[in-house]
């Protein structure tokens, strides 16, 4: 591992290796990039292609068959919206409950400060699948069966200790000076919060939102304990195992339901990507 | 543990007496976590000491207390003993193969020029916003004995990769490294940009060689994020259970590739064990929490301040 060398300004490094490193990122890149480009690919190919033993990298005809039958014959849309519901309240919800908490252990001195924060540590690792058996009982009395709010309560509870642990380090990196001199401008502290504090949060915000909206977007397991009897609530994976019957799968449809649920998240992706890579380094150099 | 309002040089506006604002702070996050975490966990604990199954549910029988019995039924089946191991091995195998992978990639980003970074850190991109299920069945179809390119490419026949134990775990193993590497390596790689030049500048002026900076400069300074990066694999290699469920059509051939994530869902869902799935449930917590108070134990030794 006596590979790393950053590049030093002034001084130009040493080239040799450089093409062969190059290489190795694009290929690396390619392989990476190849599942998603075959799913893409398989979406739009006509069905006698998909199902044939000579498997060719692009097609001659594409066709929009695959996505017609995903978005005809299932409800589909209907479940793309309650997968969409279900993300968005998990991502506002816990970006505004976390924040708040964020701000209590970062910028207050108070009894059993240190001790919330380690439970919000240990609570970052209790592993969502065990604990499907009681929150499926507890949603029965709570009469959520059935319903989104059994897929949004569950993931807005798993999802915010990593968003506390997360916004602390952005918190914290707002200087105290701002606050006081916003104090003595005389702000009022619920001002200082919403019109200073939240804007400048901001891009840690998103950071943490898009591990949010993942594990929500990609709820298999609760939606598949919780939502037993009424399909009108189904989410989107359950709509893609429509397709997937392990003896006789429809490869096109599956891959066209892939695509459909792959690209909002993907778009989300690109758009905050820049924060997200600075919102890592922000929180691991805390 | 706790200090009450302690006044602190560096932060001022802590030192003011904060009253009850910030517990109406966290009011609403405690209420959450309380109402859906806290209490589920004592359930939990609470259902794996009783008999809970099918009739218990509908009310036909009353639930009974059983004390440990659950759990010595369970550590005397052999399955998931089986199973536990396999989790175990699996989860280490994951783990391993992710950290290389990321770390690799993550050096490899700084050597090369803007565009085939921006490739790789795309493509990465694209893996790691690749929804749990797309990534699955998408991978199943690659490696499909019929219609897969990836037989093909390698000239297999119709090997079907599901169906023996170890290939089905590689397969498994293939998809959870592909898309749970970009974390490892984007963290890496901005940790590695985060040290700042002139250390190294200052060390390769000294004489040091790439070897001894690695070892003297740079592992030293990324330790606190190569200890981040592996604690969240584990937690997450080891709860693997869309891959698993879906992959191998819910725990392969006779159960062959079950995981304990997956075993506890069948027992619980599939059989209405629901004691006997709670009662794996607390294992796995418990070996999770094992996990955690390691790691913690390790950010006290760095000394980060809570």
């Amino acid at each position: 591992m006596s590979l790393v060398r950053r590049p030093v300004p002034r001084r130009p490094p040493r080239l040799p290796w450089r093409p062969a490193a190059e290489a190795t990122a694009l290929l690396v890149a390619a392989v990476v990039a190849f599942p998603l480009y075959w799913m893409l690919l398989s979406a739009v190919k006509p069905a006698g292609e998909i199902e044939s033993t000579e498997p060719r990298p692009w097609t001659s005809s594409p066709s929009l068959d695959s996505f017609r039958r995903v978005f005809q014959q299932h409800d589909f849309g209907r479940y793309f919206v309650n997968s969409l519901v279900v993300a968005v309240s998990v991502v506002i919800a816990s970006a505004l409950i976390a924040f708040l908490a964020a701000t209590a252990v970062t910028r207050f001195r108070f009894r059993f400060r240190t001790t919330l924060l380690i439970m919000f540590l240990v609570a970052q690792m209790v592993p969502v699948e065990a604990l499907t058996i009681p929150l499926f009982f507890l949603m029965r009395d709570l009469g959520q069966l059935n319903t989104l709010g059994s897929l949004i309560l569950p993931h807005l509870a798993f999802s915010l200790p990593f968003a506390i642990w997360m916004l602390r380090g952005f918190v914290r990196a707002v200087p105290e000076s701002l606050e006081e001199a916003a104090y003595l401008d005389g702000a009022s502290r619920a001002r200082f919060l919403w019109r200073i504090l939240l804007p400048l949060v901001l891009p840690g915000l998103v950071a943490t939102s898009v591990f949010s909206f993942i594990s929500a977007w990609n709820d298999f397991l609760f939606a598949r304990s919780f939502i037993i009897s009424d399909t009108s609530q189904s989410t989107l994976p359950m709509a893609l195992l429509v397709f997937y019957k392990p003896d006789e799968p429809d490869w096109g449809g599956v891959m066209a339901a892939s695509t459909v649920m792959t690209v909002p998240v993907l778009v989300f992706f690109v758009l905050v990507q820049r924060r997200l890579v600075s919102g890592l380094g922000g929180a691991v150099k805390d | 543990m706790s200090r009450a309002a302690v006044p602190s040089g560096r932060t001022s506006a802590k030192g003011r007496r904060a009253g009850w604002t910030p517990w109406f702070y966290v009011a609403p996050a405690l209420l959450v976590l309380g109402g859906l975490l806290v209490y589920p966990v004592c359930q939990l604990g609470l259902m794996s000491v009783l008999e809970y199954t099918q009739a218990q549910v509908s009310g036909g029988e009353p639930t009974r207390f059983r004390g440990l019995a659950n759990y010595t039924e369970l550590f005397a089946d052999d399955q998931f003993r089986q199973v536990l191991l396999a989790t175990v091995g699996f989860a280490a195998a994951c783990v391993v193969s992710t950290l290389a992978v990321g770390c690799a990639l993550a050096v490899l980003l700084t050597r090369v020029r803007a565009l085939p970074r921006l490739a790789l850190m795309l493509a990465a991109l694209g893996a790691w916003a690749t929804p749990t299920i797309t990534g699955s069945t998408v991978w199943l179809f690659l490696f499909d004995p019929d219609f897969g390119p990836v037989d093909r490419l390698l000239g297999l026949g119709d090997f079907s990769w599901t169906y023996g134990r170890y290939s089905a775990f590689l397969l498994v193993l293939l998809e959870v490294v592909w898309c749970s590497f970009p974390f490892v390596m984007v963290t890496v790689y901005a940790g590695i940009r985060a040290v700042p030049g002139e250390v190294l500048e200052a060390a390769a002026l000294d004489g040091a060689s790439q070897w001894r900076i690695w070892r003297s400069v740079l592992a030293p300074m990324l330790r606190p994020i190569l200890v981040v990066v592996t604690v969240q694999s584990v937690i997450w290699d080891f709860k693997v259970f869309t891959q698993i469920y879906v992959m191998t059509g819910g725990g392969g051939i006779a159960g062959q590739n079950l995981v304990l994530n997956v075993y506890a869902y069948q027992k619980a869902f599939a059989s209405s064990q629901y004691s006997l799935g709670s009662a794996i449930g607390v294992v796995m917590l418990l070996i999770l929490l094992a996990v955690t108070l390691g790691y913690l134990r390790l950010l006290r030794r760095q000394g980060e301040e809570l």
